[in-house]
């Protein structure tokens, strides 16, 4: 049997979405920016996708509405995204104060390494609020973190490593009453954006439910392909570009657009609209049923991260004794694919800063698997995964010079 | 699915998923522990050291490890290259020679290799303090 078990990693393209885009390969090849009638069928199919993203964000359809407010950028997915709205919001800060942006430990390479840089170069302060024991940011941390220069606050809506969910609306709403006293001291307003990348499937978009000024989603966590992902900005909020070139997406990010992509994008959108409360329902049945079996079942493992405040598709695993990569070379060789905060599973040899964050322990690191799952998971391929995990953990814990006696079998 | 490269070498692979000589042994002559678990990596070789011909050798030898695919067939294949080596010899043995019997590990992985070296010569080490000790 083969089992993919690392959604928050990517998918596969969706059917509905794949049968969108075909017309695009060698029919509606135009550039949008072309005037002749390959160009205006290639800029309508733009420019619909980006309205149906839009509305989806903002719940136009839902509250009665016609008309969209804020704006949608396309770029080459989230990471680029993430990049424009910290690098673009703070090119539109004027003050003669070097910028301060308060953000997680937890939030993803794509918003901490921009952070780092802007560090570096002596562009902005940075404040990476530490989470607390359960994996969540609180919101008393990043208000207490507060200073007069302050411009931009960060925090992921789902973490893409344990799968906790954020207290996004939360700090929307103490950002917004912050700000209202900030206006009367002459202060700056703060700006708030969400990573939304793994929080897109499952969870309520709606900037204004949300409270955020800036969102970044992705393609490929949600049925499109790869390369394509969107920051949306709201009404007011100033970005900059950090790509120079023409004039497209309203300069704020040049470059041919990528048709396919953003047809798929709007598809993928256009899907989690009309998807029903019930499918998410059997997913979070399908993840319990997995956490509390293996948590029942094999001895000497923990969740990771918040078991309420979880990802519908998440669940992390901590296996005492034994390592990562070992664990998922053997998952790999029994066909069933996940992935592991070790060190020796990651490209820089570093455990995950997720995991360290919130347990300050390289151990449970080394130790961790992560398993995500989606609608197309089957309750057959869960139960074949977890007879296959307790022989795996079983076996390396067989080899290991760290597992108690007790646990071993030889 | 289309062509796929492997991680690791089908030596490292067999070695993975059939190691050789693991666990303990009843009285080890010399026990060897190195890494850290807080690195990712922790190896324990034991060793038994019997007399042939009026030299040492490595009579038998086993291991346990905790780490990533590597760390597993180094020490594996570590125990099959040193057992019923006469001591000196087996302390030739070198982290570059553990990996080309793997028939290479990918460059960050070769870090394991070292490991599995310095955990012979600790084993030996151990051994030769006991001695002293008698």
């Amino acid at each position: 049997m083969k089992v993919y078990l690392d959604y928050a990693a990517t998918g596969p393209i969706k059917p509905q979405v794949k049968k969108a885009i075909e017309s695009f390969f060698d029919e509606d090849f135009g550039n949008p920016s072309s005037i002749h009638s390959w160009g205006r069928v290639a800029r309508y199919a733009v420019d619909s996708s980006r309205e149906k993203i839009a509305k989806f964000l903002e719940g136009t359809l839902k509250k009665g509405k016609t008309e969209i407010s804020g704006r949608v950028i396309f770029t080459s997915g989230g990471t680029e995204a993430d990049n424009l709205a910290i690098l673009g919001s703070l090119k539109g800060v004027k003050s003669d104060q070097k910028p301060h942006i308060i953000t997680s430990q937890l939030e993803h390479h794509a918003i901490i390494n921009t952070c780092k840089q802007l560090e570096k170069i002596n562009e902005a302060e940075v404040t990476y609020i530490k989470p607390n024991n359960e994996g969540i940011i609180e919101v008393f941390e990043i208000e207490k973190a507060i200073k007069p220069n302050t411009v931009l606050i960060s925090v992921m809506y789902i973490n893409n490593e344990i799968g906790t969910i954020q207290p996004i609306r939360e700090i929307g709403k103490m950002v917004e009453a912050v700000n209202e006293k900030r206006i009367k001291d002459c202060l700056k307003k703060i700006y708030f954006h969400t990573d939304a990348v793994q929080a897109t499937e499952y969870l309520e978009m709606d900037v204004e439910y949300l409270h955020v000024d800036l969102l970044t989603i992705s393609g490929h966590k949600i049925g499109a392909p790869k390369g394509i992902g969107a920051l949306y900005i709201k009404k007011g909020v100033v970005v900059k570009n950090n790509v120079f070139g023409g004039e497209q997406e309203f300069g704020l990010r040049p470059g041919t657009e990528n048709v396919i992509g953003i047809v798929a994008l709007g598809k993928a959108v256009e899907i989690l609209q009309e998807k029903s409360d019930e499918v998410n329902k059997k997913v979070i049945e399908l993840r319990d049923y997995f956490i509390n079996r293996v948590i029942d079942e094999i001895p000497e493992v923990v969740l990771n991260g918040s078991k309420e405040l979880r990802s519908p598709n998440n669940a992390n695993f901590y296996f005492k004794y034994i390592e990562g990569e070992s664990i998922l070379l053997n998952l790999d060789l029994a066909g069933i694919a996940a992935s592991s905060g070790s060190a020796c599973a990651s490209h820089a040899l570093e455990p995950s800063h997720v995991l360290m964050a919130v347990y300050d322990n390289a151990e449970r690191a080394h130790g961790s698997i992560r398993f995500t799952l989606s609608e197309e998971t089957t309750k057959d391929q869960i139960d074949y995964t977890i007879e296959k995990i307790k022989d795996i953990v079983q076996r390396l814990r067989n080899l290991s010079p760290l597992a108690p006696k007790s646990l071993k079998t030889i | 699915m289309s062509d796929i490269k492997s991680l690791y070498s089908d030596k490292v692979m067999d070695h993975f998923s059939q190691p050789h000589h693991m666990g303990t042994l009843e009285n080890p002559s010399g026990v060897g522990r190195v890494g850290n678990p807080v690195c990712g990596d922790l190896m324990e070789l034991q060793i038994k050291i019997g007399i042939r011909n009026g030299k040492e050798f490595i009579e038998d030898a086993r291991f346990q490890t905790f780490g990533c695919g590597a760390a597993i067939a180094t020490s594996s294949i570590l125990t099959d290259m040193v057992i019923g080596k006469d001591l000196e010899d087996a302390l030739k043995v070198t982290n570059k020679a553990v990996t080309e019997a793997l028939d290479g590990l990918p460059p960050v992985k070769r870090h394991c290799s070292v490991l599995a070296e310095e955990a012979l010569e600790k084993a030996v080490e151990d051994y030769r303090e006991k001695q002293i000790k008698k």
